[in-house]
């Protein structure tokens, strides 16, 4: 009842203030569009790193020499063909393995030539690590038994050295020996700023005479499930360590990397979101202060109001809701423009966003929130004037 | 009705107190008309806003309605003037923005009763002071002397005991104070107790009972 009159002044005297009321709100529109668009692109990196690290193929095993922590040199590799046959042995599939040389080298076709990197791996690669050939073909075992000079170009690979031609036939050379192409990968994009289409793989012994070695710098085995992925792991580390005492064995799962790259993108979110968050607060200093204005501006009225009956939580429920309702039309407005500005950022550039409800829910409950905390001061000093001064004021 | 008892009225001034009412004693009964006039500085702004209910003595006893205002909390304070008390300003103190019959209608929202209910008294009441053809309209759409008819109107709407009057006709030309103050004494013989407060003689002379203050005494 008291309500309803409260909601109809408040309104009333944001009205009689057009412009003021659009600036105050303003600062609120800007702090939760902020918000909004910050958390959705946070959300929408974070899914779409989580969906290529998925995307690499489920119940995967990479297993590498040394220990796998940021800032510590990787560990040569001491592991070569005859580790590949063990492995193979203990996964019990060769279908389930791949294995792989890695190398950056300058690849060049006629006059164009591109920095990339190559990869020795097995003809099982694709189906380990779930990847689409675009034209062509992936290499085969023979291709892997007899070493031939075969190429799989990646997506950015081909398109630098060779445009929009088709790529499959076609020579490219590298270190000085000529390979021909076979096979051009579907594009993957980015992931965490690596071009993940700038590689070529080739028969990881063809790699090997390449580069002079006959090293394998790591071990990929996809598990037949879930559940045995942890034991395959231990079982092919304690395989591989009796086989070379004096090297440590790591094994990582994909639930590892992911768990990893989840917490810090996670951080990263928040990290946004509390930054927005400030422009949040500023937008709430500039509704204390416009309604601190109001309050005196209206002093006449407070002490009408009172004279004619209003107790002072009337008077400070008014000015509360009039706070209120500055924030969250101004919160409403700023959730309709992050989510334009986040379907926008996803369409017309690389980078992925995500607007989840949640953000949402936050940035509205934010916004009335920061009315109530930013509106009961003023609110109080309506509410306590005192009805005699209030009325002598001009 | 209000029986002010050696009521006193002290204001603290940066640490120095200021006596405004220096032992008032004053009695206004179920029908009265009183005028209180002395000149400015005299306490009769300050007597009026005790008679109001706006204000509380420093010492003495005052009874409204017969109850004991020294003890009651500012929301009991409130609801006591909405009950009892009719406000008229020399300033009018209409909402801007709002029109006639929501300014006449104000009082009954601190009452809390429902709109369609507030707006048909506000509607009689309006009609009461001559001015149902203009219920719709806004304070800056009407004349002075239409304006203090709507703020009389909304005085009137609580079917207050006490109408409290400050300087009602002090904005008004002659013509128009004169049929002010002429509805004012209507509303008066229908049994409401009409106090003005004034420093125009004439305006006090039609009154049935003179107060007159000087320093914050009742000297006549």
């Amino acid at each position: 009842m008291r309500m309803a009159e409260a909601w109809r002044v408040a309104m009333d005297a944001l009205r009689a203030n057009r412009m003021r009321s659009l600036l105050t709100m303003l600062g609120m529109v800007i702090g939760v569009a902020a918000v909004v668009v910050l958390v959705a692109l946070g959300t929408g990196t974070k899914n779409t790193v989580e969906a290529q690290v998925e995307g690499l193929g489920s119940n995967l095993l990479i297993v590498v020499p040394g220990q796998v922590s940021l800032g510590a040199a990787p560990t040569v590799s001491r592991m070569d063909n005859s580790d590949l046959e063990a492995v193979v042995k203990i996964a019990g599939d060769r279908e389930r393995v791949t294995a792989n040389l890695a190398s950056g080298e300058i690849v060049r076709a006629g006059n164009a030539s591109t920095f990339t990197t190559i990869n020795g791996v097995m003809e099982t690669t694709p189906k380990v690590f779930l990847r689409d050939i675009k034209s062509g073909s992936y290499f085969t075992r023979t291709d892997v038994d007899t070493g031939r000079r075969v190429a799989v170009l990646g997506a950015k690979v081909a398109r630098e050295l060779f445009g929009e031609r088709d790529a499959v036939g076609q020579q490219v050379t590298v270190a000085g020996v000529r390979f021909r192409v076979v096979g051009v990968f579907e594009p993957l994009g980015q992931s965490l700023g690596i071009d993940r289409d700038n590689e070529v793989h080739m028969p990881i012994t063809t790699a090997q005479r390449l580069f002079g070695t006959g090293r394998v710098d790591a071990f990929a085995v996809k598990a037949p499930d879930r559940e045995t992925i942890a034991a395959l792991g231990d079982e092919l580390i304690a395989e591989l360590s009796r086989r070379h005492p004096d090297t440590e064995f790591s094994a990582v799962t994909q639930e590892q990397i992911l768990g990893v790259l989840g917490d810090i993108l996670g951080i990263l979110t928040t990290v946004l979101a509390a930054i927005a968050g400030i422009s949040l607060l500023v937008g709430g200093v500039g509704v204390s202060n416009i309604m601190l204005v109001s309050v005196r501006e209206r002093t006449r009225e407070i002490g009408l109001r009172k004279a004619v009956g209003a107790r002072p939580r009337d008077i400070g429920i008014q000015f509360l809701l009039e706070a209120v309702l500055l924030t969250t039309v101004g919160g409403v407005v700023g959730i309709a423009l992050g989510i334009g500005a986040a379907v926008l950022t996803s369409a017309l550039t690389p980078v992925p966003s995500a607007v989840t409800a949640w953000s949402i829910a936050l940035a509205f409950g934010v916004s009335a929130a920061v009315g109530i905390i930013f509106g009961v001061v003023p609110a109080q000093r309506a509410g306590r004037l005192d009805p005699v001064v209030a009325l002598r004021s001009d | 009705m209000i029986e002010a008892v050696d009521v006193t009225r002290t204001y603290d001034l940066e640490g120095v107190s200021v006596p405004a009412l220096r032992g008032v004693s004053l009695n206004i009964a179920a029908g009265d008309y009183v005028a209180i006039i002395g000149p400015s500085g005299s306490g009769k702004s300050t007597l009026m806003h005790l008679l109001g209910a706006l204000d509380r003595p420093s010492a003495g006893k005052l009874l409204i309605d017969g109850q004991d205002v020294s003890d009651k909390t500012a929301p009991e304070m409130a609801k006591l003037r909405n009950e009892t008390i009719g406000f008229v300003f020399q300033a009018f103190h209409l909402l801007p923005r709002t029109t006639a019959l929501d300014n006449v209608a104000l009082p009954l929202v601190y009452r809390g009763i429902a709109t369609r209910e507030r707006r048909a008294k506000a509607q009689q009441t309006l009609e009461r002071v001559g001015l149902g053809h203009r219920t719709g309209h806004r304070p800056n759409q009407m004349s002075g002397g239409e304006q203090q008819r709507v703020a009389i109107a909304r005085a009137l709407v609580t079917e207050p005991k006490v109408l409290l009057a400050d300087e009602p006709t002090g904005n008004l030309d002659t013509k128009t104070g004169q049929a002010v103050l002429e509805l004012l004494e209507e509303l008066n013989r229908d049994g409401v107790a009409l106090v003005i407060v004034t420093h125009d003689l004439e305006v006090a002379s039609r009154a049935t009972r003179k107060i007159t203050m000087r320093d914050g005494e009742i000297v006549a």
